[in-house]
């Protein structure tokens, strides 16, 4: 008798998809870091590291391994159970969000077709949003339970930050969805691959992205908007009472973060694992799905470029700024942009 | 008022325009700028692999001479610690003994001679004063030291190689 009809083979394949999708995103968090030390330096006529290998290429390792070896202090006044929590909650939502991501199309390996995305559920979009706005929780937790002012000023700033541009994000991305009728990820992209005139969205909602770009900089926490660290005015703000590879895990899960959005513009703006001038369907179908890989993999680098540049271009916004760019500048103009979408929707399509 | 320099700039205390209010044109711009810092030439010199070309009238850290006979010069006279604003050079004089003349040159030598290169401040006043040739100023510099008593110099670290008995070092010091 049979109590469970699982398929195995399918679970199996899953598995070996989360590890390497999992995998890859924390080998390139990690470059991030390196990346990041890199365009700092060459943006500001600086060489960056180049000690640790050739071109600097294992300091992310030596970082790794002194965050390791340091110390482990837990403040006695903390909440113990809360002050571990917080980077793991950082952490986990961090790589949940690339459970959804269609990172190409189909691979046939042995006869069977193997779909390059962990789940593709119908409501996509709807959990990288719930999945991010549980990201907060990992801030706001660690900044509390440190049982710290600045921290907890910190978080505070964080926490109201993130809900803020949230609604704007949200709000762009409904004058998308009008236009896509669906909300699952992999559905966007084949829209944007089989496009009458072959355009991305971006073409056609140049204003959702340019808002969800900014929102999703304020989501991460990155400069511009990097009010909750603000190593300046709060001494790295939540996680100053962080020591160890519990610093470690924030500041990693900063730049999964920025990997996971960076994936996400791509693929619900510029056309995911849609190779630009390639026919993908002339293709054989695993040179396809590598292709779309590959091209996935560039947009999602120069997104991660852009939000770089972008930190080490600006300074930081101050707090009323935040505020007024995000409730008066981005929620009116993200909900003109539905507004004008819905309109232009109804009268092109009756 | 008078304004004291060229540079003075009224700031505009205008309220922003729509232009600016939207920030996108002034963020590009200044991407624009930091984009094109990427390509500049980089004014880091790698140090250990490259060095920095020192100027020809450096002063760096102090040899002592010898003469042709690789007997010292020094004769433990004292100018140059006098003349040592910083007061970094000891020395202890003492007698030539018989048998010693093919070490020092006259019948007085330092027996004892020390600078602190934490106190040097390489000025070459010592050099000004010395009137026997004996100390000199090259062109490097003091390496990096893990504990004080490491910079303190004696005879042994400041007298250059004997030029009879040990030409192979004096041709590397001299960077032959």
């Amino acid at each position: 008798m049979i109590l469970l009809a699982l398929d195995w083979a399918f679970i199996l394949q899953k598995l070996i998809l989360i590890a390497v999708v999992v995998s890859a995103s924390l080998i390139i968090a990690m470059y991030s870091t390196y990346a990041e030390r890199k365009v700092a330096a060459v943006m500001q006529d600086r060489r960056g590291p180049n000690r640790a290998g050739p071109f600097g290429i294992l300091q992310p390792l030596a970082d790794g391994m002194k965050l390791f070896f340091k110390e482990e202090i837990i403040p006695n006044s903390s909440n113990k159970f809360l002050f571990i929590l917080g980077p793991c909650l950082a952490m986990l939502t961090a790589m949940m969000t690339s459970a959804v991501i269609p990172w190409g199309d189909k691979l046939e390996i042995f006869g069977t077709t193997v779909s390059l995305q962990i789940a593709d559920i119908n409501i996509g979009i709807l959990f990288v949003f719930g999945v991010v706005s549980l990201g907060v929780y990992g801030i706001m937790i660690g900044g509390w339970a440190s049982n710290n002012k600045f921290s907890l000023l910190a978080a505070l700033r964080g926490a109201s930050q993130v809900i803020s541009y949230e609604l704007a994000m949200g709000i762009a991305l409904i004058s998308l969805l009008m236009m896509t009728g669906s909300l699952s990820m992999k559905t966007i992209v084949e829209q944007q691959i089989n496009d009458k005139y072959h355009l991305w969205n971006v073409v056609y909602q140049p204003l959702a992205f340019l808002i969800f770009f900014v929102c999703s900089m304020a989501e991460c926490n990155r400069a511009p908007f990097d009010l909750p660290e603000a190593e300046s005015e709060l001494n790295m703000g939540f996680h100053q009472e962080y020591s160890s590879m519990k610093l470690g895990f924030y500041l990693f899960s900063e730049y999964i973060n920025m990997f996971i959005s960076s994936a996400v513009m791509a693929t619900l703006f510029f056309g995911g694992y849609d190779m630009p001038f390639v026919n993908e369907a002339a293709l054989s179908p695993n040179v396809a799905a590598l292709v779309g890989i590959v091209a996935l993999m560039g947009k999602i680098f120069f997104f991660i470029f852009v939000f770089m540049w972008i930190r080490w271009t600006l300074p930081r916004f101050r707090y009323d700024q935040l505020m007024n760019l995000g409730w008066k500048g981005l929620i009116p103009l993200a909900l003109a942009n539905m507004v004008a979408t819905g309109a232009f929707i109804l009268y092109f399509n009756k | 008022m008078q304004a004291l320099t060229n540079r003075v700039k009224d700031v505009d205390r205008r309220p922003m325009t729509f232009g600016e209010k939207i920030y996108l044109p002034a963020v590009l711009k200044g991407m624009s700028i930091t984009f094109s810092h990427m390509f500049r030439k980089k004014p880091t010199i790698n140090f250990p692999e490259q060095t920095r070309q020192f100027s020809p009238v450096f002063r760096g850290l102090h040899v002592l001479n010898r003469d042709e006979e690789g007997r010292e010069r020094c004769t433990a006279c004292g100018l140059c610690a006098v003349a040592c604003p910083a007061e970094a050079i000891t020395m202890e004089a003492a007698e030539r003994k018989v048998g010693e003349e093919n070490l020092y040159r006259e019948e007085k030598y330092a027996a004892r001679y020390e600078i602190n290169m934490l106190r040097c401040i390489f000025c070459g006043l010592c050099e000004e004063a010395c009137p026997k040739d004996a100390i000199y100023l090259s062109e490097t510099f003091t390496p990096s030291n893990y504990n004080r008593k490491g910079l303190i110099y004696d005879k042994e670290d400041l007298l250059i190689p004997n030029p009879l008995t040990e030409k192979a070092d004096l041709a590397k010091a001299k960077g032959l």
